[in-house]
């Protein structure tokens, strides 16, 4: 790469301000031909935010894009496409209901005439993924295809519309070992065509397969551009959390031979094959996975958010195979659902609100004659408030206002209503700043403990690794692995990843 | 330093030239469209008519909006959830053709029991409300029908019910004491449809303020998944609120039938509209999860005395509509816009 070139890409001095939340500050980012610059950092550190405004989805408060050395002002989607940015966001934006090849095709539809020609672009389509090297039917719907291939469709649809710069936002987070060669080789044949590619991911082994320079974000501000050869993972690892890992995870005691509290046994439902495990009373079960490797589905399972077709689930001893979710919440256990914002928490009301639903059970905020007692409820909100470190300006403001962080602490909060003995966490982390992960960790670690049962399911990997006693590796639907002590290391997790699939393929 | 400590001076004097249009905003924000509405209408008539403004005047708006008010208060539940409900007319109507049937066949049998009769015929008309209520509720709760769909659909089923009852001729022969009553008595001076309604509104306020059935409703309205995974059964609560909704409707109908002393298909025509309405005026939002029983009584009565206030200054009934349907998607307009500041452009 030689210094006279333009940047694909300059982002200068870039924020971006939301409700409550300065999610970017300051940050500059440049992207030269032919080059693959990775975004890494936590969650909520800023890196998706970025990646939005130079795909048009959000303006940004203070800053500029230059494309190629010329100043733009991305008003939308459509704006940056035009400029050639083509984007594959983790939340994908395939239309579910058409074909592969309409959506590949979908807004510049080629016509005969008056009329669309789909022969044309079903043929087009297919060679392009040829091109790619991807084998698919472009004549399903997408709502048949595994997730895997629906990325595939969404990259197959971003360099149709021939991008010149690239943005995959962790493209291999749900793909196979094979799939993911498949894509690497891809990337660096675009690389030689001088394309340039901003590549987001957690998986920092396989930066020095295919990155040229790494930017480190935390917290929305730029801590440093790196070179990714001669980086080591310890120090990313620094960089992205400003601080050693022995700060962020506390220590959690582990209470001997506690009793099982919940226990599945040969469990059957949508994507789970067969799951036995038991979970005991004053341990920290980790569980990890692939999505789609029943990690997640195998809980919700066990609360009732779909069907066990077979098997059997006990809670405290008792048969609550199929049980009703408010059954179960009944019986102490607690859900705290991956997705805040669509499961979690009511975004209109109140943090005192939100919390108020937790504890409509308790007989202390019975007043006269039977009525709620405002004062008692919101006294007892309150203390739930501070218990879980939510600052008392908080209590009364929107909870759809609040930072990741503080959300996620209302949420950890509806934990606390009531008495509970197992503390089913899914994603307890996502989308939340350094400082609010640390709080909530040595929350877990409180209740652990307190001699509850905890599991912790992440996708964050050094997440789980840290906190659990005792960490369950998911893998097409089933227990790949069970790990404790000194086997719990990033390879060996990775490894039993892939380790069902390989067997069935 | 230095400009630290200037700054604070600069920012309180921008504030301050700012302030009015921005109290206002925050206002807005904080109440809704409602209060600039009342605001607006009570200056317009007040200047165009000089009886708008009279005690006879304002007692006689406060009559006649007890009916509306009672809609409202049920619509107000069934949007809170996140649904709406079409069918409140329908409601209405059963209502007044059953409760009088069963009143009229029921005199003729026990012509000495006339408060029996007047009871047996409210336990009719709610039983009538009770099931297209259940119905509303069973689709939407059971069978995930969209509210729309439902209500919509149930409208139609009791709108025909009601007809083929009566064949569409009115229903006459009611009990005298009965309108003499619940249409025209007064306690104390009070009209008796005004305290019924003064009596509804408080117990209403006690469910939503006071109870755990009015907090899962905000719950279930806010986020239904948020609040099944809290505890909440969602498929109750949702079915209780169609069936209170319709139960308040059905009083609304016994009160009219009353009042205009026989069993009609056509009362309720135009309620499903105006209750809505109401409600959107009053800030409750369509999204669900928000709204407040005072506000909501304040807005059903704001609708009556618009209504009352284009009879004063000789507005034709067609041009009402226009207004009046204008007025509703105004009134959205500016909800989805306070939604936006509520929740965040996020």
């Amino acid at each position: 790469m030689s210094n006279i070139q333009t940047p694909l890409v300059e982002m200068k001095n870039i924020s971006k301000q939301f409700p409550g939340v300065k999610a970017l500050d300051g940050v500059d980012f440049t992207l030269m031909p032919g080059e693959v610059h990775v975004l890494f950092g936590e969650n909520g550190a800023g890196k998706s935010t970025l990646i939005s405004i130079l795909s048009g989805v959000y303006q940004p408060s203070e800053g500029t894009v230059e494309i190629s050395g010329k100043r733009v002002d991305f008003r939308s989607v459509h704006d940056a496409t035009d400029a050639g940015i083509g984007t594959v966001f983790q939340e994908f934006s395939l239309v579910p209901t058409l074909t592969v090849f309409e959506n590949v095709y979908l807004g510049n539809e080629l016509k005969r005439g008056l009329f669309i020609d789909r022969s044309a672009m079903a043929k087009g389509a297919q060679k392009l993924f040829e091109d790619l090297g991807f084998e698919l039917n472009v004549r399903q719907r997408v709502s048949k295809l595994s997730r895997a291939e629906q990325q595939m469709v969404e990259i197959a649809k971003a360099f149709h519309s021939k991008a010149d710069i690239l943005i995959l936002d962790e493209p291999t987070a749900s793909l196979t070992e094979r799939e993911t060669e498949k894509l690497f080789s891809f990337i660096t044949n675009a690389k030689e065509n001088g394309v340039g590619i901003i590549y987001i991911s957690h998986r920092i082994h396989e930066f020095e397969k295919i990155a040229d320079r790494i930017t480190i974000l935390r917290d929305g501000q730029l801590i440093e551009t790196v070179a990714a050869k001669g980086t080591s993972e310890a120090h990313l690892i620094e960089l992205m959390t400003g601080r050693a890992i022995g700060d962020v995870y506390p220590k959690i005691k582990r209470q001997p031979k506690g009793e099982v509290v919940l226990s599945l046994r040969d469990v059957h439902a949508w994507g789970v094959n067969g799951v036995s495990l038991d979970v005991r009373a004053g341990e920290v079960l980790g569980v990890a996975g692939l999505v789609g490797s029943a990690k997640s589905r195998v809980w919700r399972s066990v609360v009732g958010l779909q069907p066990v077709k077979s098997g059997s689930v006990k809670l405290k001893g008792i048969d609550v195979t199929n049980a009703k979710t408010r059954k179960l919440i009944q019986n102490g256990l607690f859900y705290l659902p991956p997705d805040r914002k669509n499961e979690g928490l009511q975004l209109s009301a109140t943090s005192r609100d939100n919390l108020n639903l937790s504890i409509l059970n308790r007989s202390e905020i019975v007043g006269r004659v039977g009525l709620l007692s405002p004062n008692k409820k919101k006294q007892l909100a309150d203390k739930i408030g501070k218990r879980v470190g939510l600052s008392e300006t908080y209590f009364n403001k929107t909870v759809s206002t609040l930072s990741g962080g503080n959300q996620q602490k209302v949420l950890f909060g509806k934990g606390f209503g009531e008495e509970r003995d197992i503390y089913i966490l899914d994603e307890p982390t996502v989308g939340v700043d350094m400082g609010t992960r640390a709080a909530l960790y040595r929350l877990i670690k409180e209740i652990a403990e307190s001699g509850k049962a905890v599991v912790v399911i992440s996708s964050d990997l050094s997440e789980v690794m840290n906190l659990s006693h005792r960490l369950l590796v998911f893998s097409n639907g089933k227990i790949a692995a069970e790990l404790t002590g000194n086997d719990v290391t990033e390879e060996t997790v990775l490894k039993h990843f892939f380790a069902e699939l390989r067997a069935t393929a | 330093m230095n400009t630290n400590i200037q700054n604070p001076t600069k920012q309180t004097a921008q504030t301050f030239l700012l302030s009015i249009p921005d109290m206002v905003l925050k206002l807005f924000i904080k109440v809704g469209v409602l209060p600039f509405f009342l605001v607006g209408a009570l200056i317009i008539f007040s200047l165009l008519s000089s009886q708008f403004l009279s005690v006879q005047n304002l007692t006689n708006v406060a009559r006649q909006s007890v009916y509306l008010v009672l809609v409202s208060l049920g619509q107000m539940i069934v949007l809170i959830t996140g649904g709406f409900d079409l069918a409140v007319g329908t409601a209405i109507a059963l209502t007044s053709v059953v409760s009088a049937t069963a009143m009229v066949a029921l005199a003729s049998m026990f012509p000495d029991y006339v408060w029996l009769v007047i009871i047996l015929g409210f336990i009719a008309g709610f039983g009538a409300a009770a099931l297209i209520g259940s119905l509303n509720g069973i689709g939407v709760a059971q069978f995930g029908v969209s509210p729309f769909i439902m209500t919509l659909g149930v409208q139609s089923v009791g709108a025909g019910i009601a007809l083929f009852i009566t064949g569409g001729v009115p229903v006459s022969g009611l009990p005298y004491e009965f309108g003499n009553l619940f249409g025209f008595g007064r306690i104390f001076g009070v009209p008796v449809p005004v305290l019924v309604a003064i009596l509804s509104i408080i117990v209403m306020w006690l469910i939503m303020n006071r109870t755990k059935f009015g907090a899962h409703i905000y719950a279930v309205g806010g986020n239904i998944r948020a609040a099944h995974l809290s505890g909440v059964d969602t498929k109750r609560t949702l079915f209780f609120s169609y069936l209170v909704c319709a139960l308040l409707a059905s009083l609304a109908g016994l009160l009219l039938t009353a009042r205009v002393e026989s069993g009609e298909t056509n009362l309720g025509g135009t309620i499903a509209l105006e209750s809505i309405a109401a409600c959107v005026i009053a800030g409750v939002s369509l999204r669900g999860g928000i709204g407040r029983v005072e506000n909501v009584v304040l807005g059903a009565f704001f609708i009556v005395l618009v209504q009352n206030g284009m009879n004063l200054t000789q507005v034709g009934s067609y041009m009402q509509m226009i207004l009046l349907g204008s007025l509703l998607i105004l009134a959205v307009i500016l909800d989805q816009y306070r939604y936006r500041k509520i929740v965040g452009e996020r």
